[in-house]
């Protein structure tokens, strides 16, 4: 079971308390904007083999948006952050570096 | 290759059985071939064979990391069926369901394809009018499927709860020709038919880079050193992503766990596959007697081959409100496996932004039924550069909005 910690109650939450939004600090590209991007933002996903960056809702708690940092491939989690930031924190990203020396953000600039 | 035969049998009982060759080689990888595919799972296996079989290419290495069909093709439910609500779907399905009919003989290996009938319920008004709509596409598309009535229903599966108390059976979409087929079988025959044509299956043998040149594909790099080729097929399901990041594109796909299990070995009780979509359960019996239970995916990107306990609960929570037998039923084993979901769930066979590689993903929640029909299609994509059977599936509709939008005709958890 996944838990994750929401970072305004403060809560521990189980996977079943909140609800999966996918992959954190897209651009959101608006009317006038190139097709490409546009397909960028709507569909093309990093699906990395490693750290992911992404959104939950607390649902059946606080009911926010937070994001958290969590390896998909060993389902570790890096921690847990407020949605109000269009960046990973660098506290979170100084914690991955130093379990995994060498990662970078954003495998597709 | 030794044909398989009731005489070969005989023939190998009168000298102890010493005589059977190994069904595929295991060579190590040459410097160079015509075509690479990565990934020897079904999808990838099957389109070595086609290209080899209606296109005269042999010349062809089959790159796995682990073991072949171990991946998916290892892990799926068995379920074949063609009732797609869409067009390009129905046809590329259809096709694949038209193939595995005569596969055994094909191939000369019993992949033990059983068209048992299969039914969809449906459960809500809404499923029943999205059903009855099904069943007149597919008249229009030549799909052998029909609205059944609830009493039809519960003849061809005396074990099923009609009334509910949540979700009564309304009745079913049912497509009598759908069945199950030994999925370790169907990657087992196309392997033996492509090594018999002269083609490497090189097993342990992981992908670690893609090489181009000019906005051409070069080669690959791999554990077993560097490989170079001409075309370049990338079939590797949940890490389609993985590959095409070494080859510098993105890809509109989320790699999630999706989860199945089987109970112990009963007696026959059930000789149909029954697909319940609105409590997201569905349900057959193998032929050693196991309940073959497939449950939901995971919301959250995930590459370790194991789902989330709570989709197990809830499966078969849900499922005994239909099946109520089952509630006295142990559970033998459960298991996940990486599927490469996309935006409008259906797949992708299509030429990329490299030229001369070519992918075959985003089969998402059901990708074991397409087998024959997505080799046969990028064998033609591969080929000669064009499929009308994948036409519709390019990577490009994504952007131009042409989605082939199977969500709900696709029936199964998302």
């Amino acid at each position: 079971m996944l838990i994750l910690t929401c970072p305004y109650c403060g809560v521990a939450a189980d996977e079943t308390e909140l609800t999966p939004g996918g992959e954190a600090h897209l651009t959101r590209e608006a009317p006038g904007s190139d097709d490409a991007a546009f397909e960028a933002y709507l569909f093309q996903r990093e699906n990395p083999k490693g750290v992911h960056f992404e959104r939950w809702r607390h649902s059946y708690g606080c009911g926010k948006w937070f994001h958290a940092a969590r390896c998909t491939q060993t389902l570790q989690v890096y921690g847990t952050y407020p949605a109000q930031t269009s960046a990973p924190p660098q506290a979170i990203c100084d914690k991955i570096s130093g379990a995994r020396p060498g990662w970078s953000w954003r495998l597709f600039g | 290759m030794k044909r398989y035969s009731a005489f070969a049998i005989a023939r190998e009982g009168f000298r102890a059985h010493k005589g059977w060759d190994r069904a595929w080689t295991a060579p190590e990888p040459r410097k160079n071939y015509d075509v690479i595919i990565v990934g020897a799972g079904g999808h990838g296996l099957a389109t070595a064979y086609y290209l080899g079989r209606n296109f005269g290419i042999t010349n062809v290495a089959i790159l796995e990391k682990g073991w072949l069909g171990g991946g998916n093709t290892g892990r799926n439910t068995t379920i074949i069926r063609s009732n797609y609500l869409q067009d390009p779907s129905a046809a590329i399905y259809e096709k694949a369901r038209s193939l595995y009919e005569t596969l055994s003989q094909d191939l000369n290996y019993n992949v033990m394809f059983s068209p048992r009938g299969l039914i969809m319920l449906a459960q809500t008004h809404h499923e029943v009018r999205g059903y009855q709509r099904t069943a007149h596409a597919n008249k229009l598309q030549g799909v052998d499927t029909e609205w059944i009535s609830p009493t039809r229903v519960k003849e061809l599966c005396p074990i099923i709860e009609l009334k509910g108390p949540r979700y009564p059976v309304l009745g079913g979409l049912y497509q009598e020709r759908g069945g199950t087929a030994r999925h370790d079988a169907v990657a087992w025959g196309y392997a033996r038919a492509c090594s018999a044509m002269g083609m490497d299956i090189i097993q342990n043998c992981e992908v670690t880079g893609i090489r181009t040149e000019a906005g051409r594909v070069r080669g690959v790099s791999t554990t077993k050193g560097e490989i170079d080729c001409q075309k370049l097929g990338i079939v590797v399901a949940g890490h389609s992503g993985v590959l095409a990041q070494m080859a510098g594109f993105r890809l509109p796909i989320e790699s999630v766990a999706l989860q199945a299990l089987v109970s112990e070995p009963i007696k026959p009780c059930m000789d149909v596959v029954v697909m319940a979509n609105t409590v997201h359960g569905y349900m057959s019996q193998s032929d050693k007697g196991e309940m073959v239970i497939g449950g939901g995916a995971d919301g959250f990107n995930n590459y370790t081959q194991r789902g989330s306990f709570h989709h197990i609960e809830e499966t078969v929570r849900s499922l005994i409100e239909t099946f109520p037998m089952v509630s006295r039923l142990k559970m033998l084993r459960q298991w996940g496996g990486i599927v490469d979901m996309t935006g409008d769930r259906s797949p992708i066979l299509s030429k990329t932004p490299v030229d001369n590689i070519f992918i075959n993903c985003g089969w998402g929640t059901g990708g074991f039924k397409a087998i024959p029909g997505s080799g046969w299609g990028f064998a033609e994509l591969m080929a000669t550069g064009e499929s009308a059977l994948c036409e519709a599936f390019s990577l490009d509709r994504f952007r131009a909005g042409r989605f082939i939008d199977e969500s709900v005709a696709a029936g199964v958890a998302h």
